[in-house]
């Protein structure tokens, strides 16, 4: 068997079971693959002792018929997680240098899980950014490009290197994490599934913290059956993170069964956007008349303060981000600025934050240090965590109506190009987040399913969004719409 | 709410970050550029509203106030930049 690489989780744990291949022969591929593909920048520090010795001991478990549902599987983690004597810099210059002296609880539970990693993958510096441009270690780059064109393109952020691995088939599958549109967005940009699960599903205990409120890790995989697998795996209760919820995980691949006859699917009218591209609402439209066509009755909601998502969200998310990034002072680990003569602990905080944070970094702290100063906390802050109140409740009003799910397109538009945005106002960069902010600003469940292609061959995604804690139903809605979309389109192979 | 040059130094120093201070006058127009974007707000009737404090309606978990954990200073002190006979070394903070 050739390109072993090019299997899902599904697909090689099968292999596995039957004995048609070996983990070290999935991991070898893996690493192989890796290995020619330094121009797309998606793995940033490469593990293959860790992966092969990981491999081995699954190689045995599988042979032992001990072998857990992850067994023996290749994946990437992103650069945000703590790997234990793994450099873990959430892509940022101020944890240069840092080892783990712990392993975070979704790592471990996916090692247990028997799961092989292969290294750490790019990402924007502590997940802020849209485009996977604001790294240390550079740009990841789209294994897609529009057409014959060979310009870069982004593969989105802040999860760029997972989504470039897992669609230039450099793993299995990655994992991602998700606080206004993380995974899904990049997922979209690049023909892959990407799941954000509910609030407190995913333990956050060991991944370098951005907007604890809104943070969530999740799969990003080649396929729904894949991303419920993994989900799987990575969820479930921690005593080290109290809000992580202690509820039972259920079987998710047993529950796809794709049957979606007599689900009530949501269509917001506050999501059609205006100037939205004209391949977007066609995208959608699409899908709309695919879960009709598998049996679901589509029903039209209205989610009335969706507009007010993004501003809320860049008030809460730099407020949380400039609390949390307060630990990087020089003091305790990472970067720390060379002082000069008679330079005190002031300078010495001061010269290593504006060394070790990129500019996005720094301007989202600065304004979440302003929205939480005297005088403007209530102006600001507490308004802005006022309408996320609201902004939850227009959500839990159409699912009180019966609602099931909620369709919505997953970016505004397909893959930019590096550089395209550089001199854009930031806040441009921020509509990409547009149809996916909502949903971490409500803890629910969301998903990017790939539907589509436009007219340069890019890939397009649209989002389910579920009921909090129901992602085994998300998950089959998403199964219904990846088999009516029979998206299989993959990149040209150029790098 | 329109942010100056001088806000903008307040706010480095309060978030700890060097800025230069030719620096600042970008740095101004970008907070207003997002501040801007943000004053949409206001628009949002929020009266009787809740601010949101936790997104799942949970209640935490309490544990026996115990000690659980400890003993591992070679572990904490690994990744310091400066560590010296088992502490953080730090610049002279008191005069």
């Amino acid at each position: 068997m050739t390109e072993l690489n090019k299997l899902g989780l599904a697909g090689a744990r099968d292999a596995l079971r039957s004995g048609d291949v070996t983990s070290k022969d999935l991991t070898e591929a893996c690493l192989t693959a890796i290995h020619g593909a330094g121009a797309l920048n998606a793995f940033v520090h490469n593990t293959p002792d860790v992966a092969l010795a990981q491999a081995d001991a699954a190689d045995k478990r599988l042979a032992a018929g001990d072998a857990p549902a992850m067994c023996g599987l290749p994946i990437g983690i992103k650069d945000l997680f703590c790997t234990k004597g793994v450099p873990s810099q959430a892509g940022s210059r101020i944890l240069q240098g840092f080892l783990p002296e712990y392993e975070s609880t979704v790592s471990q539970n996916l090692f247990d899980n028997g799961a092989v990693m292969l290294g750490k993958l790019n990402m924007d510096e502590f997940a802020m950014g849209s485009s996977n441009e604001t790294s240390v270690y550079g740009n990841a780059v789209n294994p897609w490009r529009r057409g014959n064109d060979d310009a870069a393109l982004t593969p989105g952020g802040s999860s760029g290197g997972s989504a470039a691995a897992v669609a230039a088939d450099l793993c299995l599958a990655a994992t991602g994490t998700d606080t206004g549109g993380s995974i899904r967005q990049p997922a979209a940009f690049t023909g892959t599934v990407g799941i954000k699960p509910t609030y407190g599903r995913c333990s956050r205990w060991g991944i370098v913290a951005f907007a604890s409120s809104l943070d969530q890790a999740g799969p990003m995989t080649k396929s729904v059956r894949d991303a419920a697998i993994m989900l799987e795996a990575m969820c479930g209760h921690d005593p080290k993170d109290s809000t992580s919820a202690d509820l039972a995980v259920p079987n998710f691949e047993a529950a796809l069964t794709g049957d979606i006859r007599g689900k009530k699917i949501g269509i917001p009218k506050e999501y059609r956007m205006d100037g939205m591209p004209e391949e977007i609402e066609t995208l959608w439209q699409d899908g709309i008349a695919m879960m009709k066509d598998a049996g679901a009755e589509i029903v039209d909601i209205s989610l009335p303060h969706t507009k007010y998502a993004l501003p809320a969200y860049y008030v809460i998310a730099p407020a949380e981000a400039s609390s949390n990034l307060a630990r990087y002072d020089g003091v305790r680990y990472g970067h720390r600025a060379t002082l000069e003569a008679g330079d005190g602990i002031t300078e010495m905080y001061e010269n290593t934050r504006a060394e070790g944070f990129g500019h996005e970094v720094q301007r989202r702290v600065m304004i979440g240090t302003y929205v939480l100063s005297a005088g403007f906390y209530d102006a600001y802050y507490n308004r802005a965590r006022r309408v996320r109140s609201l902004i939850k409740k227009d959500f839990e009003d159409v699912f009180a109506q019966g609602i099931d799910s909620i369709l919505t397109p997953a970016t505004p538009s397909a893959a930019f190009g590096l550089g395209e945005m550089t001199d854009a106002d930031p806040v441009a960069m921020y509509l990409n987040d547009v149809f996916t902010v909502t949903v971490n600003l409500a803890g629910l469940p969301g998903i990017a399913v790939p539907t589509g292609q436009n007219r340069q061959g890019l890939p397009l995604g649209l989002q389910l969004i579920g009921r909090p804690w129901e992602e085994a139903d998300l998950l089959s809605s998403a199964y219904a719409l990846e088999k009516a979309a029979g998206f299989v389109a993959k990149a040209d192979k150029w790098w | 709410m329109s942010i100056d040059e001088n806000t903008a130094a307040r706010v480095a120093k309060l978030a700890r970050i060097k800025v230069e201070p030719e620096a600042l006058p970008a740095l101004a127009q970008e907070f207003n550029n997002i501040l801007g974007f943000i004053e949409q707000l206001n628009e949002v009737d929020i009266e009787g509203v809740e601010p949101m404090t936790s997104v799942t309606p949970q209640k935490l978990k309490r544990r026996e106030d115990v000690v659980t954990d400890g003993d591992q200073q070679a572990k904490v002190l690994a990744n310091a930049p400066d560590a010296r006979e088992g502490f953080f070394a730090v610049p002279k903070v008191v005069e």
